[in-house]
């Protein structure tokens, strides 16, 4: 609310209904329109067409729901369509265990829709977090006109904790580029160099087409090669290339460490203990915490992997970011997972035991 | 007295409907003698005949023969994901209520994988103009078996003769909560064009079936000649029967087509009963989205 979304279609889904029951409370009072869709697959196809009338949109929704917006999700990259989706992560696959914390989205968050495209995806570690990210969410979807994922897990969804909401003029927010050129001007998908292309909102009298096909400047469908290596290429690209402007990391005690252990979501506050217990055994260990977790920190992962022996990668997951680690490790620093099926978070004894082997 | 017609070359801008599509993307993809051209024809003579803003005119299809006419009129024109162009409509019409919402699609895309929005959004009674034009085949796949392929009928994936009942579209509309329903085949040009019209004038969810030929599949699949056989098998078969029981008129191949205005009603549409609701529960406290969507300008 706070970043100035006005519209939230969604589907109730454990555990994530909290979000979607006070937006439905509080929108009436604020100019804003919730709507209980029939699927998800209803709620992400209206989140995008809703943005299209420049109201700033976003959906709620866990793993099973997640799936099926896939498709639409994948309307959302392909049409540039800045959107948020809220995805509190329980355990998997298939209806697994609604009530209890999971993480084994991330993969699918990146690479869920089919076909080359690319996201953005930010996970917070508290109650304080998420409020601060959600507005990051919002102003990041303006900016490079992406679907923007909240990696939520269940523990932090379900989180109590102090939040100081700032005064609303000390919010920084993005507002949609409405482009200033006349309609016989105006092409939907043209760059001129930019990082998106502008904006028209349905109802400005531009009357403009956009289509989930491959097209051109126009928004025109064209079926060929050259056309999908420049639409597809522009999808990716500007988060690829603009990957050092998104990438967002907390660090600590990385000077000089050994190991490094890297996190996000809830596991970033569960492995402190891990590392203190490491700590006090005295391995130098430092972490780095993913606040943005794609595009993911390649640069920075490279070079620690110069510097130190091991990274420890503990996830709710059977190992999915450990892969981007080891990937972008390459062979320099060990890549060592810390599994936990999901369900509950890991033991801080489990990480420490991890960080230590890992440090010899 | 002999006439005599001089003929001069006319050019696709001098025509009728051009201000209402994209030229720059003519010719289109549809077959010779399939029906769904004259239906969009139909339809940009209604919009031309109404006095609608046209700037303020959304058209959403999803995929499929049908599904390409978002991308040929000449309006806020969105070509969305197989089956969700209503949710996609919605969301367009509750982000900006101000706009006129149609949505223009296959019977595959709406009835068929998008089925259960379609039930909801009549459902809700949600503001939205569907003109669904039907030729009871998957049309750009090939010819596969649809919702709404009558018994008997041969498709591609019914090679032995269509054996799934079929929906019967306007009882399925009707039941579901439609406020306005009419089905026409593409041979009722008058009086089709008339129901768009009025169907633009009204509000809610106005369900407007339109049977058309495909020659390419169905037609040559069923050895039924081409689109102009088709057309002449509704001028013999269909009967215009207004206000007919949606109940009786389920179609059976190669059988009578009941046509018609089934259903005109007024009743509260989504955003009327959401405000209506609102300003009783909450009062002074009820804030709507504005008419012009819920953007915000500071």
């Amino acid at each position: 609310m706070a970043a100035g979304c006005r519209f939230v279609a969604g589907y109730p889904i454990t555990p994530s209904t909290e979000i979607v029951e006070r937006i439905a409370r509080r929108f009436p009072m604020m100019g804003g329109i919730f709507i209980q869709m029939e699927d998800e697959l209803a709620s992400m196809a209206a989140v995008v067409g809703a943005s299209w009338t420049g109201t700033k949109s976003m959906t709620v929704t866990s793993g099973p729901g997640f799936s099926l917006m896939m498709e639409n999700i994948g309307l959302a990259a392909m049409m540039e369509t800045p959107c948020v989706v809220v995805n509190v992560q329980r355990g998997g696959p298939s209806t697994g265990l609604p009530t209890m914390v999971g993480q084994a989205d991330m993969m699918q968050a990146r690479w869920g829709s089919h076909g080359d495209y690319s996201i953005i995806a930010l996970s917070p570690c508290s109650p304080q977090d998420a409020f601060n990210l959600t507005i990051d969410a919002f102003n990041l979807s303006e900016i490079y006109r992406v679907p923007v994922f909240m990696m939520m897990d269940e523990c932090v969804g379900h989180m109590t904790e102090k939040v100081v909401i700032p005064p609303a003029d000390e919010i920084e927010l993005v507002p949609r580029r409405l482009t200033a050129k006349p309609p016989e001007e105006f092409l939907p998908y043209q760059l001129n160099g930019a990082l998106a292309p502008e904006f028209a909102r349905a109802g400005d009298g531009y009357r403009f087409h956009t289509t989930g096909l491959t097209h051109d400047e126009r928004g025109y469908p064209v079926m060929s090669a050259e056309c999908q290596e420049q639409c597809v290429r522009h999808l990716i690209d500007k988060i690829k290339l603009n990957a050092d402007e998104i990438v967002r990391l907390e660090e600590e005690g990385i000077d000089g460490a050994d190991v490094v252990v890297v996190t996000y979501g809830i596991t970033s506050r569960v492995a402190r203990m891990g590392v203190e217990l490491a700590r006090e055994r005295g391995v130098k260990v430092g972490t780095l915490r993913l606040v943005v977790v794609w595009p993911f920190p390649e640069k920075r992962v490279r070079e620690l992997a110069h510097k130190i022996k091991a990274f420890v990668v503990p996830e709710i997951n059977n190992g999915q970011i450990v892969l981007e680690v080891e990937r972008c490790a390459g062979g320099k620093a060990a890549a060592i997972l810390v599994p936990h099926m999901g369900g509950g978070v890991h033991d801080p004894k489990d990480i420490c035991a991890a960080i230590v082997e890992a440090a010899k | 007295m002999t006439a005599i017609m001089e003929e001069r070359p006319v050019s696709p801008e001098e025509h009728p409907i051009a201000p209402f599509v994209r030229m720059d993307r003519m010719p289109h993809i549809w077959c010779p003698t399939c029906g769904i051209g004259t239906v969009v024809k139909c339809f940009a003579t209604a919009l031309a005949e109404s006095a609608v803003d046209l700037d303020k005119v959304s058209i959403v299809s999803g995929i499929g023969c049908t599904g390409r006419t978002a991308g040929y009129m000449k309006l806020d024109g969105f070509h969305a994901t197989h089956g969700r162009a209503i949710p996609f409509a919605t969301g367009l019409k509750l982000g900006r209520p101000e706009l006129l919402v149609t949505v223009f699609s296959g019977d595959g895309d709406l009835v068929g994988i998008g089925g259960n929005h379609f039930i909801h959004a009549a459902r809700r009674n949600m503001d939205l103009l569907i003109i669904l034009v039907n030729n009871f085949i998957y049309g750009m796949t090939g010819g596969q078996n649809a919702a709404t392929t009558p018994l008997t009928a041969k498709t591609s994936t019914m090679p032995f003769g269509n054996f799934e009942r079929p929906f019967n579209l306007p009882y399925l509309a009707a039941s579901s909560g439609a406020t306005y329903v009419a089905r026409w085949t593409s041979l009722h040009i008058r009086r089709m064009t008339r129901s768009f019209k009025e169907a633009i004038g009204r509000k809610g969810f106005r369900f407007i079936e339109v049977i058309a030929p495909c020659p390419t599949l169905y037609a040559r699949l069923n050895r039924l000649g081409d689109g102009l056989d088709l057309m002449r098998f509704y001028h013999d078969h269909a009967e215009v029967r207004p206000g007919a029981d949606t109940r009786d008129v389920d179609i059976g191949y190669q059988d009578q087509i009941v046509c018609g205005k089934f259903i005109d009603e007024e009743r509260p549409t989504y955003l009327d009963l959401m405000h209506e609701h609102y300003g009783k529960t909450l009062g002074d406290r009820y804030v709507p989205m504005p008419p012009e969507g819920g953007w915000i300008r500071e």
